[in-house]
């Protein structure tokens, strides 16, 4: 599309919010979209990934074995055991599916041919929030029962009486509201505003070549700069799939806690 | 993309329905398959191995148990055979003394006997030599003392009677 642009010698278009909404494959079938492959292309890679690693189960790992433990490990000891504590065991494979997963579409950002990360598109971020959402106050409300949890929820024990004035509508609008809301739109803008980034860079490198000698000598500093961005990048998809699966374990860890 | 181009400003924060659908199915794919194959076999691979160590460990606490059972036990044994042999050997001193002092007194009742039998024997060969010497010197005192005196004296009864008194006086006289 920006190559149309360059060669049609209009002006140069920054990238914008428009560059994320990409049309079909096929015309008029409206899954067949880039996002939704990649969502598909990730699955099939990680479970493939997983279950050629686990499937001998060996007490002496193979160096594949041991690559998957570990991911496996950092996520059932640091997240799992760490932070939800007793009973963790059985949240593992969630917490496991949501980190492999929003790791892998973020890479997917970065790497070659593909570079597109599947979370710049609001709607993942959203279900994987929705599906968080939903559990924790599952296991809060099937822990402490629905009115024990509502009034924890509501008028926080050893607060006296007239803050509740101030603080059950926080509360309320942060168990509800907030929580899904700022898990879906960190990973979302984080992983948009990373692909926007690249794309100024890179875009706007190729668009630098087709301008005029001086143009064209600052280009490279464009490529240089992008190319830098991208180990950026890298990082930020890293911190952003551990803290969505973190939040999440914590978020977990608060439902079950008597006391909040 | 030019139909979306065309409608001007798009906003990033509206989801696409095709993309939750899309995005709660793979998701759930996902998380079944990871539950199912990868997570039972990751924990089967920590049991294992903690077994494992727990197991080694264990093994060997047990084989140094049952080196120290059988260290004792032969040691015991040991123990118990120097004590059987100290018996032995003081059971054959008793029963060496014993055979001893049994063969001596079967001796002496043996030699106790035959000198009894031998007495006997003695007692009746003289009680014997006794009775024929009597009747012979009776029968040559009595020939005599018919020759001398020409009596005869063939009477049994008398002859006797005369032999006794002839005797009795003779032992009278001895005195």
């Amino acid at each position: 599309m920006r190559l149309i642009h360059a060669a049609t010698g209009e002006g140069f278009n920054p990238p914008s919010a428009k560059d994320f909404e990409l049309p079909p494959f096929i015309e008029g079938v409206e899954w067949a979209t880039k996002p939704i492959l990649l969502a598909f292309l990730s699955i099939v890679l990680i479970s493939i990934f997983f279950i050629a690693a686990s499937r001998k189960a060996a007490v002496v790992p193979s160096r594949l074995q041991f690559a998957g433990e570990g991911v496996y490990n950092f996520v059932r000891e640091g997240l799992g055991r760490e932070i939800i504590g007793h009973d963790f065991l059985k949240f593992v494979p969630y917490l496991f599916t949501l980190f492999t997963f929003i790791l892998v579409n973020n890479f997917f950002g970065i790497i070659p041919l593909l570079q597109f990360p599947t979370m710049s598109r609001v709607s993942f971020p959203y279900v994987l929030a929705a599906i968080t959402f939903f559990i924790f106050h599952y296991v809060g409300i099937k822990k402490q029962g629905i009115v024990k949890y509502l009034r924890e929820i509501m008028f926080m024990p050893g607060v006296p009486k007239p803050v509740y004035i101030l603080l059950t509508p926080i509360e309320i609008a942060t168990y509800f509201l907030v929580r899904p809301l700022t898990l879906s739109l960190r990973l979302f803008a984080n992983m948009f505003a990373g692909h926007l980034l690249l794309l100024v860079f890179f875009l706007g490198g190729e668009h630098l070549l087709d301008g005029v000698l001086g143009l064209k000598l600052v280009s490279p500093f464009a490529f240089v700069i992008g190319i830098g961005l991208t180990f950026f990048e890298f990082m930020v998809q890293v911190l952003q799939a551990y803290i969505f699966t973190l939040l999440t374990a914590l978020y977990i860890a608060g439902a079950l806690a008597d006391e909040h | 993309m030019s139909s979306l181009a065309a409608g001007g400003e798009v906003n990033p924060l509206i989801p696409h329905t095709a993309e939750i659908i899309a995005g709660l199915i793979a998701f759930s794919l996902l998380y079944f398959v990871l539950r199912k194959k990868v997570t039972p076999m990751f924990e089967k691979a920590f049991a294992a191995r903690t077994e494992a160590i727990q197991g080694g460990i264990e093994k060997a606490e047990k084989a140094q148990r049952q080196a120290e059972e059988a260290l004792q036990m032969y040691t015991k044994q040991l123990a118990d055979a120097r004590g059987e042999a100290q018996t032995i050997r003081e059971e054959a001193r008793t029963q060496g003394a014993a055979i001893l002092e049994e063969m001596r007194s079967k001796a002496q009742e043996e030699a106790s006997r035959i000198t009894a039998s031998a007495q006997a024997a003695i007692e009746a060969e003289r009680q014997q030599a006794i009775t024929s010497l009597r009747n012979e010197v009776g029968a040559i005192a009595t020939e005599l003392a018919s020759k001398i005196v020409g009596e005869a004296l063939d009477d049994q009864v008398r002859q006797s009677r005369i032999v006794d008194r002839f005797l009795e006086d003779l032992e009278k006289s001895k005195k």
